[in-house]
């Protein structure tokens, strides 16, 4: 029996159909192509564009086609409507890559990938799939609007009114911090039908940025400045019927459903980060030499890389579990929690030591260290802060352990 | 009547070429290069990747086919090597190329270049192809060997260090980078090209066309169904790692250049 089992394990393993026994850091094959692809990407095309994108606080024309040229704009999208067909750990394998040249490309990515085209694979209509998702997939990007001045952590509390009509919406409100806001055409609006009702009137309305979507305001920032966050109006903005997202009241679930998947993506973005610092700081420090030797082979130093680069493994391995569990259909929620909650942690700590291990150097802003750091604050704000995490994760260890 | 296919390629006469690339899988360029403790070999642990000359091969071949539609039939490519190379043909194939050829050999087993060029000769009579676009070198062994052995043993024309192709009337005008200069040959097809690494610069393969490769079919043949053995005809008795570079100083004038030098006995 026993060596039936081993036998079918290794024919398993041969057969590369299921792998019982595989590590979590293992990939497919198309998955390390992925990886190299968009490493290359990364290296070629944006890495030179950084410092400059920074700076200027503006996200690069010339990066967002690359991103659309290498199908990396709709990577789970089905290709009848010129999606990647791949699967959601290659959505994460691209975030983590792109993070570790510029976190502000990489959440770009990620906010239209698993915020907004999942939306859309999940919850649209065929006729709402055919007509956006070809738009998704080729040039136009999307946000996902959801937080107000009013309502953050308490998402559904806002207070954006959608009044019926004769043949639709009118929507009225003002949405805040809203990514990739000042770049996308097409905005998946979370508003209210029937406050009496609370959250079961919260809806989401697909609208197209001539429809009225008004930039208000484009926020200045501390980090992932390339990354528009903009404040929207909406004054009288009239929705067709057929622009409801899914169905009428159903806008609470989509939101919580997305931005549970969503979380990983945030943690993806952070192990990226964060191994982008390291990977920046560590090999100076076998170049600078004081008191006649390396710096980096001085004990205290070793020994604060290799907390760091374990760190950073462990932050990994909760990411990608999380990732698998979710292809596999599992239940992910309190994962998802716990990997967001702890890459945006690392990446904080790694990149701030990281700054420290380059001395003066990696004070200045020439070298691209501090800004990985100034990137890393985020982490642990959208997308649920670092408390919503961790009342997620609490609630699954009380639900597990109250009745005992 | 419908013009068939063949009816359309005698009306334009045109010339379609089916292309043959030959790629292998080497120790990833950018990896630092270490030998093993028994001196017989390298640590083959490493990331492995594409030979960066046959990218450039493989990259060709798709340009030539983008620049005219008509001018390429097919591009395939091939490679003899251990079960892990088909992942280097399945980049290949999310590069662009059509199909793929894997004649799988064992892990340890780098094979030699007159078995290599043997083994494609195999391949180009029995599938016909009136180019083969192949790198100068592969950077593991440094050969710069197979496709001039390919060209010999099938009797060809070959042009070597190619730094642009141009494909017309059944000729191929190839641009070879040869010392102090540049030269221009022309030769009737088929021919065997080698590229140099100022031909192109290859994409690196997008999401979809990685995902579309996965459907491409690689065709596998095991050595021992080849007419002849691919077994090598040297032993490595040694392999070293190069002398280490010993560290230099700064100094901060020409006269002290001179004067070090002095030191030195080296003027
Ligand atoms: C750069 C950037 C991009 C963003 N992109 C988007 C976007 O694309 N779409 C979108 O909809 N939103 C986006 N947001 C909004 C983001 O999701 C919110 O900022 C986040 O949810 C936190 O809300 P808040 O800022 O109102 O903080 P608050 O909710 O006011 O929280 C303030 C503090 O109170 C704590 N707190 C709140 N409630 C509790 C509680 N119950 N228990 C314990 N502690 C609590 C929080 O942890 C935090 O420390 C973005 C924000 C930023 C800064």
């Amino acid at each position: 029996m026993l060596n039936n089992i081993i036998r079918r394990g290794s024919y398993f393993i041969r057969s590369n159909k299921f792998r019982p026994f595989s590590s979590l850091s293992s990939l497919s094959a198309d998955e390390i192509m992925l990886q190299d692809s968009v490493r290359k990407l990364a290296q070629s095309a944006i890495s030179p564009k950084v410092r400059e994108m920074d700076e200027s606080e503006h996200m690069s024309n010339d990066v967002i086609s690359h991103l659309f040229n290498q199908g990396l704009m709709g990577i789970e999208v089905d290709s009848q409507f010129n999606g990647s067909e791949s699967s959601f750990m290659s959505v994460i394998l691209a975030i983590e890559e792109l993070a570790k040249v510029d976190p502000s490309v990489s959440v770009l990515c990620d906010v239209h990938n698993t915020l907004v085209c999942t939306v859309f694979n999940k919850y649209a209509t065929d006729p709402q799939k055919e007509l956006y998702l070809p738009q998704l997939t080729t040039d136009k990007i999307g946000s996902f609007c959801l937080s107000e001045p009013a309502s953050g952590s308490d998402a559904f509390a806002l207070q954006t009114k959608a009044t019926k009509t004769d043949n639709g919406y009118i929507l009225n409100g003002t949405k805040m911090w809203i990514t990739n806001a000042a770049e996308a055409q097409v905005f998946l609006v979370f508003a209210n039908v029937d406050p009496s009702l609370g959250y079961k009137g919260i809806t989401c309305f697909i609208v197209d940025k001539d429809q009225g979507v008004q930039i208000a305001k484009k926020e200045q920032k501390l980090g992932i400045r390339a990354s528009s966050t903009c404040v929207l109006n909406f004054d009288d903005v009239f929705v067709r019927d057929d622009q409801v997202m899914g169905q009428v009241g159903k806008g609470y679930k989509i939101a919580i459903d997305i931005l549970n998947e969503g979380r990983i993506g945030i943690a993806a973005q952070m192990i990226g980060l964060a191994q982008g610092a390291f990977a920046k700081a560590v090999p100076y420090t076998y170049q600078r030499k004081q008191f006649g030797k390396a710096v980096g082979e001085f004990q205290g130093m070793q020994f604060a890389f290799a907390d760091a680069h374990t760190q950073i493994e462990a932050a990994k391995l909760l990411t990608y579990n999380a990732a698998r569990l979710k292809e596999e259909g599992k239940p992910f929620t309190k994962e998802a929690a716990m990997a967001k909650y702890y890459a945006s942690r690392i990446a904080q700590a790694v990149s701030g030591d990281a700054i420290e291990w380059a001395g003066g150097v990696g004070f200045t802003r020439e070298t691209g260290i501090e800004k990985f750091w100034r990137d890393s604050k985020i982490g642990a704000i959208y997308e649920g802060t670092t408390n919503i995490q961790l009342a997620t994760i609490a609630k699954f260890i009380q639900r597990e352990y109250s009745d005992m | 009547m419908f013009p068939t296919r063949a009816n359309l390629l005698r009306a334009s006469s045109r010339v379609d070429i089916n292309v043959l690339v030959p790629i292998k899988r080497c120790i990833d360029y950018a990896v630092k290069v270490r030998v093993n403790p028994d001196g017989k070999g390298v640590d083959n642990t490493v990331k492995h990747s594409m030979n960066p000359f046959d990218e450039i091969a493989v990259e060709e071949a798709i340009r030539l086919r983008e620049k005219n539609k008509d001018l390429v039939d097919s591009i395939t490519a091939i490679t003899v090597g251990p079960q892990k190379a088909q992942d280097t043909l399945r980049t290949a194939l999310a590069m662009g190329a059509d199909k793929a050829i894997h004649v799988q050999v064992g892990d340890q087993h780098n094979v030699e270049p007159l078995q290599v060029a043997k083994t494609l000769k195999h391949f180009i009579n029995r599938d016909k192809f009136e180019l083969v676009l192949m790198g100068k070198q592969a950077i593991d062994g440094d050969e710069n060997a197979t496709g001039q052995m390919l060209a010999g043993l099938l009797d060809c024309g070959q042009a070597t260090f190619a730094s642009s192709l141009q494909i017309a009337d059944g000729k191929a005008t190839v641009t070879r980078e040869i010392d102090g200069g540049l030269e221009t040959v022309q030769g009737n097809l088929p021919m065997i090209v080698t590229t140099d690494l100022r031909l192109n610069e290859p994409r690196y393969a997008s999401l979809p066309n990685i995902m579309k490769a996965k459907k491409k079919p690689i065709e596998s043949v095991k050595e021992t169904e080849l007419p002849f053995d691919l077994k090598n005809r040297l032993e490595t008795v040694k392999v070293a790692e190069p002398a280490q570079r010993t560290g230099g100083q700064k100094v901060d004038s020409v006269d002290d250049v001179v004067q070090k030098m002095k030191e030195k006995g080296l003027i």
